[in-house]
């Protein structure tokens, strides 16, 4: 099993045209992934490879029957981009895109309020189950089909570490999801983990935080509450000083809130394994796994 | 994005939010003619950097005379100011802003912030003006009023009644108070701002409610749509490492410690920071060069990491995604080549085609150290670190 996607999962793609659009279509294609429309606004009627384009979300959806989407639109448009989906009646949508305006998100987030579309993003790496579909842009290589431990996380490279050190001690993956490094997104921690948890095949779970906000702190609350599998859990940014972006527009320690320290303090008084140091995580998941794997 | 006092209240002036009468000057002939053209004293001179704390600090101060204003011009332009938020090394006055003296009766605190956890607009208001407000928070929360607003729909009678009520306002202050607080959200909204502060906000003997400082930080993301705005950019304030990057489209920042370091991907950038702490050592900068760089990216990353005179060991993270390991190992080759490499580069490379990329370091020549994963990268810069 598997959470959100799985190989029946019929992807459309925002922007397949352009040129990121274009070259990780293709390698989602050749993943296995169900990629059965394109979405370009005046392309419509012509062909990305085998995959037909349409002018827009509706009409996509409704000639296909996709039910999630991929969102490669530049910032300015993709706020639009994600309405447009939400109208279309698409079940997930997957933003990629980094850098659209906190105030486009913020509408975009009190617009689904009610809505039945899930949003995972923006500005992630996106969301994929090893062996059956990759909806995002994650090289594929690293990951180990089979599970059973599930991975979320608000980075991208960072979760390919991550992912690269399970695989290497010979630890697969049910679902690994990059839920984005932007102040305002869609899926959050605890979405995933309760889905993780009421997935059979998930045995332990890896959360991967950084500073800023309080996610992570409301996570680790949830987790003592209503998750009884094995969690491990790494925060970034220890070292960043405060008022400083560290890239991520979320990763921002602003007036004592969202330090990493206090992050681990919540993580550890909750239960969950907490590793400090990256370059040890896959074992730390060998030993906090010895039960589940 | 942040911006002066001066240049917020300039903004506030086209948005018709009161503030005091004054202007700008960058020497003490200038700022004797602003003091002279508001023809009344007292008057306040202002350092205008973008730190707060100024006035703890010694940059704010109140001139009687027009010798006083001589006096102080000539301090305040030019020092090296100190203040919680500059760090110990200060930052140089160039302008100061002279306004006239008020009659302060009250000092309310009030601002704007894009709230991440719910996605909404917080107006949060005081009535411990003056004072710094995340020890207020802290101490004594009760005191703090927020009102929530949802950006789909717009600011409502109810929200400003909820703020206005709150801080206790008399009656025929609440028509004044209610245009401020509209007229403050219509700006928040229109520059896509991230923070709009005004603390203090205050209230004069006169009855007039007036905004006698000005704080605005806009969404960087959001500078596209708001050209005009970066007329605003003060690259003094920067550092000019930072702006060098900012040019490359690199995302840097310049700290204080050792050890340089070069990452795709800003999780990985922070988690790379921390092992190189862990290692005994400290960060001298954060550097992504993002997940679609290319060899010249690179090359200018590496470029910038050397010419901070601090680092003397380089750490490389590459994870090979979008960004292949082959075109890193171009691209620090490339600089290497050019650049006098005096210190001790440690690179730790996976992902796609990180064969050919060990293979184009190996045969390049240099003295490159190479990691086979984070702990022997970590191993590795400890090493450094210690010699």
């Amino acid at each position: 099993m598997s959470i959100f996607v799985n190989n029946e999962t019929k992807v459309l793609v925002q922007g397949i045209t352009g040129k990121e659009g274009q070259f990780h279509s293709r390698q989602c294609i050749a993943y296995g992934t169900k990629i059965v429309a394109g979405v370009t606004p005046g392309k419509g009627g012509m062909m990305m490879d085998d995959v037909p384009v349409f002018n827009t979300v509706k009409s996509a959806a409704e000639a296909t029957g996709a039910n999630c989407s991929l969102i490669f639109v530049p910032p300015a448009f993709a706020a639009d981009s994600i309405q447009e989906a939400v109208d279309a009646g698409i079940d997930l949508v997957v933003c990629i895109t980094e850098g659209i305006p906190v105030l486009d998100m913020m509408r975009v987030k009190n617009y689904m309020t009610g809505s039945s579309t899930r949003l995972i993003g923006p500005n992630c790496p996106g969301i994929i189950t090893p062996g059956s579909c990759k909806i995002g842009i994650m090289p594929a290589a690293i990951h180990k089909p089979g599970g059973p431990i599930g991975v979320v996380s608000r980075s991208g490279t960072l979760t390919y570490e991550v992912v690269h050190q399970l695989t290497r001690e010979g630890i697969g993956q049910t679902t690994c999801i990059g839920i984005g490094g932007d102040p305002v997104n869609g899926t959050n921690f605890i979405d995933c983990l309760k889905a993780f948890e009421q997935d059979d095949e998930t045995k332990g779970i890896v959360m991967v935080g950084e500073i800023g906000g309080s996610a992570e702190e409301e996570a680790a609350d949830f987790i003592k509450q209503h998750v009884t599998k094995p969690v491990v859990g790494f925060i970034a940014g220890l070292t960043a000083p405060p008022g400083r972006r560290m890239g991520h527009a979320g990763a921002i320690i602003s007036g004592g809130s969202g330090t990493g320290q206090a992050k681990i303090e919540a993580m550890k008084a909750n239960g969950i394994h907490v590793c400090e140091n990256l370059g040890s995580l896959g074992k730390v998941c060998v030993d906090a796994f010895a039960n589940a794997v | 994005m942040k911006i002066h006092e001066y240049q917020a209240k300039e903004l506030f002036r086209q948005y018709d939010i009161p503030v005091p009468e004054g202007g700008t000057a960058t020497n003490v002939e200038a700022a004797q003619q602003v003091a002279s053209s508001l023809g009344q004293f007292p008057v306040v001179v202002k350092a205008q950097i973008h730190a707060g704390g100024r006035g703890l600090g010694g940059g704010v101060k109140l001139a009687s005379s027009m010798d006083e204003v001589k006096v102080l011009a000539s301090e305040i332009i030019g020092m090296n100011l100190v203040t919680h938020q500059t760090g110990p090394e200060g930052q140089q006055v160039k302008t100061v802003l002279v306004e006239q003296g008020l009659n302060i009766a009250k000092e309310l605190y009030l601002s704007l912030v894009a709230d991440r956890a719910t996605g909404k607009i917080v107006i949060m208001a005081s009535e411990a003006g003056g004072m710094n407000i995340e020890e207020v928070a802290e101490k004594t929360p009760e005191k703090i009023i927020k009102t929530y607003i949802n950006p789909l729909g717009t600011i409502q009678p109810y929200h400003c009644r909820e703020i206005c009520f709150g801080l206790n306002l008399e009656k025929e202050l609440l028509k004044p108070a209610f245009a401020l607080l509209s007229n403050l959200y219509r700006l928040f909204i229109d520059y896509d701002c991230s923070l709009l502060e005004i603390n203090p906000l205050i209230i004069t003997a006169e009855k007039a409610i007036i905004a006698l400082d000005a704080k605005i930080n806009f969404d960087s993301n959001a500078l596209f749509r708001h050209k005009a705005l970066l007329e605003y950019r003060d690259l003094d304030e920067e550092d000019p490492l930072e702006v060098e990057a900012s040019k490359y489209n690199l995302n840097y920042i310049n700290l204080s410690g050792n050890i340089g370091n070069m990452v795709n991907g800003a999780g990985l950038a922070m988690a790379t920071m921390d092992i190189i702490k862990q290692a005994g050592a400290e960060p001298a900068n954060f550097l992504d060069v993002g997940g679609g760089a290319d060899a010249e990216m690179v090359e200018n990353g590496f470029r910038l990491i050397l010419s901070d005179p601090n680092v003397k060991g380089i750490l490389i993270n590459i994870f090979g995604g979008i960004l292949r390991c082959d075109v890193l190992a171009q691209g620090v080759v490339q600089a290497a080549k050019k650049v006098d490499l005096k210190v001790p580069v440690v690179v730790r490379m996976e992902g796609t085609n990180v064969d050919e990329g060990r293979r184009i370091l190996a045969e390049s020549g240099l003295n490159l150290i190479t990691a086979i994963d984070l702990a022997d990268a970590a191993a590795k810069i400890a090493e450094i670190a210690r010699s």
